[in-house]
């Protein structure tokens, strides 16, 4: 099962065929909310354009009315083949979602965001906190759900010196090229650790400038690897930039993609948070807190 | 031909000039020395001790250039309490102590500590500081000593003091009133008489030499003992070989005690606060430009402060006004510090007899006018006009400082900031929630190796400005940085006196300096450095004009331009190009008008999306009204083409035998002939030869624009001039393509 779950690596996929998908099967939460309508849009449309299974999970008792309600949001993608299905859980939330997750092989897991009343600030809620830092599988974090299509011209993935990044970067490229986007930017995070000279007069000013120079070109060429190794076709009609940054990891990657309004931030998933990492915030956490756009968590 | 050879031959050669300007210094730190000594109850050469170790440690190890190290005054208060409470021998062991935790905190790199305290508090404790030395010496300048437990009580003595010196009976105490106020007179009056002789020697030395020659002349000329009173003269000065060989003996009786600790920390916060605040401010004067290493500064102090007080001096710290007066006398490296103190050995070699004829009096008006200058009527009028809240917060500190002590009286001023900054930010959940966040993001934007970008979020206070300060030191002062703050919502004064000082620091190294997204804050009054917080509403007519907006108005006065800040929401002009075409423009402000209206240069607030997509985007950009009609077109970079996704249908149009510029440049319109006709060699030519921006011409206009974020200053001349160049070279063109 573990097995069939690492599967569709996208570097793997790569090398097959175009019409493949790394995404078999899209799950999303849903409660019946005012949010209902705009949440199945978006997670049916991008089922459509990744030409993956939609999975509706709700936490609740089965009924015929629900069943109905979603059957009616749902009708003008029928049309357009969309497969899906509705699945009932019972029990606390996070629990429910994260075992039908794996239960059913889920790949993306989307998940909608909350809004800090009367500020454009979007935060999750203590419920999607708690199944992101759990979850197997890729997550996407929605801010502004719409009915009506927003177009996704601008990706911002990170470039982390991280195992993982690979795959991340991949999944950028397979995304923007079923979205159709336009420009992707490839951050590279350039922490203070890293340069590791502190500036306290003109001469370590000096030393610590060669020092940021030399790990600049050092993250670009390995950023360039990982974008020469992707198949040109995914490149195809695709702006890429490869941007260095000097801030604090996994936060300041937010604070650019806010900055330069990026449609959507692909970023890597974190290792096994313990309360610690929630007492002293870092990478993705920082995200959690303070969605600056749509977060995709690759896994 | 090593760099080194060269450094020491420099070396050399700039020794004459830090010869002479560590001898005027010296001539200030004598009496400064002897004064503030006295003034903290310890014995007056302590204070010559304190200059002399502290100039020859800190000249060798120190690694700040231009600065003067001795005793301070804003240590009289915390040292007074020190000697006092403790009494003289256990005084020195917390001056040790004291050196041992400054050390501490060099070696741990806690230079950055003084950043932590809000201006404006600090200022108040400052002119508390300037109180307590007034309020004390005042009694002693007018011979009339008095003993009073608190600080304010010895200000609300100062009129019964006046209403004794007019009865006095004492023939001796009459002169020493009169010497103390002719000496209070000099140090008023001397900066304001312009003659180069007199000011080559320094006030308060001219204040020893008249009243060592007025001892003599009493004594050798006149033939009577010295008519000012025998309590009221200089007690012995040991001469140089008893000092090295009467070390006092520092008594360890009260080192378990809390008094004991409070004022070694007292000893400790306060002069390394002094010391960075002196050395932040000398670094700006320093005419080589150079940075000081903070925290290998703080070592060297905490050493010379040991050494100190093993010899029986007080705390070392570097000295603002004693490094100004080296500064513009020439000093440029740190021997300057080391022959100050030399010259001070050489006194107190040469002329220890002669320095116990200087009156107290005339000693102590050179300490009450110091107190003035902290506590100056100035100071309060320029912190009210930067605005009312920081007036409160200078008066809350300065009061509870001087009713509970220094280290309450700080602690209350950083208190009643954040007080002030909730009640003004009407939240204090923004200041909780974001406190801890990493709000600072830099980068070096694309194509331009110089130039940084610096995006500051949720709000910037004193509580986390050593974030964006971190970022800042890391650039070099010969480059170019923009400081946005549209994403901050709150920007207190502290962080505004601070960006200031880098901008001044930036100009002089060549580099440039921007802040920017303030105009849409409120602030309280019209001084650049006063707090601000984002409006819900902006409100456009009763606000004033921040930094960018008068500099756009300079602009306006220079080119002769009309420059209006205000909201205009007739945009109808701008509705016929493409890029508005689903883009819903909110209004312009900032506009520069040329008087013809053919140039307008403005803000412009414009959304992309509508209700929950929508997203408020700023941005400045150039109208250019033509006199003819030429062909509707877009070009921008190859590459950027997701600006203009409304636009999709159309192919990139290639201009025969320009390969580079078709290569370059993405151009699209309706009609592809005329456009290949009007882009001749001319205009190609001048499109390759500049910066790229993005321009749209729909028919009779162009709109030209370079990023979708608002321009600074630099870059908005570089618009209007790119503007007006392509203007002319479009009306040279125009005569020969009539039918376009």
């Amino acid at each position: 099962m573990w097995l069939k779950k690492t599967l569709p690596y996208p570097l793997q996929l790569f090398s097959n065929q175009l019409t493949k998908t790394i995404f078999n099967t899209i799950g999303i939460g849903v409660a019946f909310s005012p949010n209902l309508k705009p949440n199945i849009y978006e997670a049916a449309r991008l089922s459509l354009f990744f030409k993956s299974e939609l999975v509706l999970i709700h936490v609740g008792e089965p009924s015929i009315t629900k069943e109905i309600q979603i059957q009616e949001i749902l009708a003008p993608f029928s049309d357009k083949q969309l497969s899906y299905k509705l699945v009932f859980a019972n029990g606390n939330p996070v629990d429910a979602i994260l075992s039908t997750a794996e239960r059913l092989n889920i790949d993306l897991l989307i998940l909608g965001a909350l809004q800090r009343e009367n500020f454009l600030k979007y935060y999750l809620g203590s419920i999607a906190r708690k199944i992101t830092r759990k979850v197997k599988c890729s997550v996407l974090l929605l801010t502004k759900p719409s009915i009506e299509r927003v177009p996704c011209n601008h990706i911002v993935v990170n470039g982390l010196k991280d195992p993982k990044t690979k795959q991340a970067i991949a999944a950028a490229f397979f995304v923007a090229n079923k979205l159709k986007t336009s420009k992707i930017t490839i951050v590279e995070e350039i922490t203070k650790q890293e340069v590791a000279v502190n500036v306290y007069d003109d001469k370590s000013l000096r030393r610590s400038r060669i020092k940021k120079e030399r790990i600049k070109l050092r993250e670009d060429s390995r950023v360039k690897h990982i974008i020469n190794d992707i198949p040109e076709i995914y490149k195809k009609d695709i702006a890429i930039e490869i941007q260095s940054i000097f801030g604090k990891r996994g936060y300041s990657i937010g604070h650019y993609a806010q900055f330069v309004r990026a449609d959507l931030l692909v970023m890597n998933a974190h290792g096994k948070t313990t309360f610690l990492d929630r007492l002293f915030p870092h990478d993705i956490e920082h995200i959690l807190t303070e969605l600056p756009t749509d977060v995709l968590i690759i896994q | 031909m090593t760099p080194k050879k060269n450094n020491i031959a420099l070396f050399i050669k700039s020794l004459p000039k830090n010869i002479f300007s560590g001898f005027v210094v010296s001539l200030i730190a004598l009496p400064l020395g002897l004064g503030l000594a006295m003034a903290s109850d310890a014995p007056p050469v302590a204070g010559i001790i304190a200059s002399i170790i502290g100039g020859l440690v800190v000249s060798i190890l120190g690694g700040s250039h231009v600065t003067i190290t001795g005793p301070g005054n804003g240590l009289v208060g915390v040292t007074l309490v020190a000697v006092t409470t403790l009494g003289l021998n256990d005084a020195y062991l917390a001056v040790v102590c004291s050196g041992l935790m400054i050390l501490v905190l060099g070696v741990l790199k806690m230079g950055k500590l003084s950043d932590f305290f809000p201006s404006s508090a600090i200022q108040g404790m400052l002119a508390a500081i300037g109180l307590i030395i007034l309020g004390k010496q005042f009694h002693i300048m007018l011979g009339h000593r008095i003993q009073r437990d608190n600080a304010i009580d010895y200000l609300i003595e100062i009129p019964n003091t006046f209403k004794d010196v007019l009865h006095y009976n004492d023939k001796g105490l009459i002169y020493a009133a009169i010497v103390g106020v002719l000496c209070l007179g000099i140090m008023f009056f001397y900066p304001k008489i312009r003659n180069k002789y007199l000011q080559l020697i320094p006030a308060p030395m001219w204040i020893v030499l008249l009243s060592v020659s007025l001892s003599y002349y009493f004594e050798l000329v006149v033939g009577q003992p010295n008519p000012i009173d025998k309590d009221y003269m200089m007690p012995a000065i040991p001469d140089i070989a008893s000092i090295a060989s009467d070390l006092p003996s520092i008594s360890f009786n009260k080192v378990g005690t809390l008094p004991f600790w409070s004022s070694v920390f007292a000893l400790t916060l306060i002069s390394s606060i002094e010391s960075l605040l002196s050395i932040k401010a000398i670094d700006k004067l320093d005419p080589e430009k150079r940075r000081s290493n903070i925290n290998k500064d703080l070592k060297a102090l905490g050493f010379a402060t040991i050494g100190s007080g093993f010899f029986g001096g007080i705390n070392v710290v570097t000295v603002i006004a004693r490094s100004s007066v080296n500064v513009n006398n020439g000093g440029t490296n740190r021997s300057s510090n080391f022959f100050h103190a030399f010259f001070l050995v050489c006194f107190i070699l040469l002329f220890s007899t002669q320095l116990t004829k200087v009156s107290l009096p005339a000693l102590m008006a050179i300490l009450v006018y110091t107190g003035y200058k902290l506590a100056s009527p100035k100071t309060i009028k320029s912190v009210f006009s930067i605005g009312k809240e920081q007036l409160f917060i200078f008066l809350v500190t300065l009061l509870s400082t001087l009713q509970f002590g220094l280290i309450s009286g700080i602690a209350i001023g950083v208190f009643t900031t954040l007080i002030v900054h909730f009640a003004i930010a009407k939240s204090v959940s923004l200041f909780l929630r974001n406190c801890f966040k990493p709000n600072v993001l830099m980068f070096r934007e694309e194509q331009s190796q110089n130039s940084y970008y610096v995006s500051v979020k949720h709000f910037c206070s004193f509580l986390n400005f050593y974030r964006l300060k971190e970022k800042l030191e890391a650039v070099s002062e010969d480059n170019d940085i923009i400081v946005d703050f549209s994403m901050c919502e709150f920007v207190d004064h502290t962080v505004m006196e601070n960006l200031h000082n880098y901008q001044s620091l930036f100009q002089k190294n060549g580099g440039h300096f921007e802040v920017l997204g303030l105009d849409m804050h409120d602030a309280d009054s019209k001084h650049p450095f006063a707090l601000r917080r984002l409006l819900p509403v902006p409100m456009f007519f009763e606000r004033n004009l921040t930094k960018r907006q008068e500099s756009i108005k300079t602009i306006a006065d220079d080119f002769n331009m009309n420059y209006s800040p205000s909201k205009n929401k007739d945009v109808a002009f701008l509705n016929e190009f493409v890029f508005f075409k689903t883009k819903p423009i909110d209004h312009t402000y900032n506009e520069l008008l040329d008087p013809l209206a053919s140039i307008n240069l403005f803000d412009i607030e414009f959304s992309e999306g509508e209700f929950i997509a929508k997203e408020v985007i700023r941005t400045t950009m150039l109208y250019l009204k033509l006199n003819s009609e030429i062909p509707a077109f877009t070009l921008d970079r190859e590459g950027f083409l997701q600006r203009i996704s409304s636009m999709a249908g159309f192919n990139d149009i290639n201009i025969d035998g320009h390969e580079d510029f078709s290569k370059r440049f993405y151009l699209i319109g309706e009609n592809v002939e005329n456009i290949k006709t009007f882009f001749n060699d001319d205009l190609v030519l001048f499109f390759e030869s500049n910066p790229y921006y993005h321009i749209e011409s729909n028919g009779n206009a162009l709109l030209i624009f370079s990023k979708e974020r608002l321009a600074g200053i630099k870059e908005i001349k570089a618009l209007l001039d790119f503007g007006k160049r392509l203007k002319r070279v479009l009306e040279n063109n125009n005569s020969l393509y009539p039918h376009c």
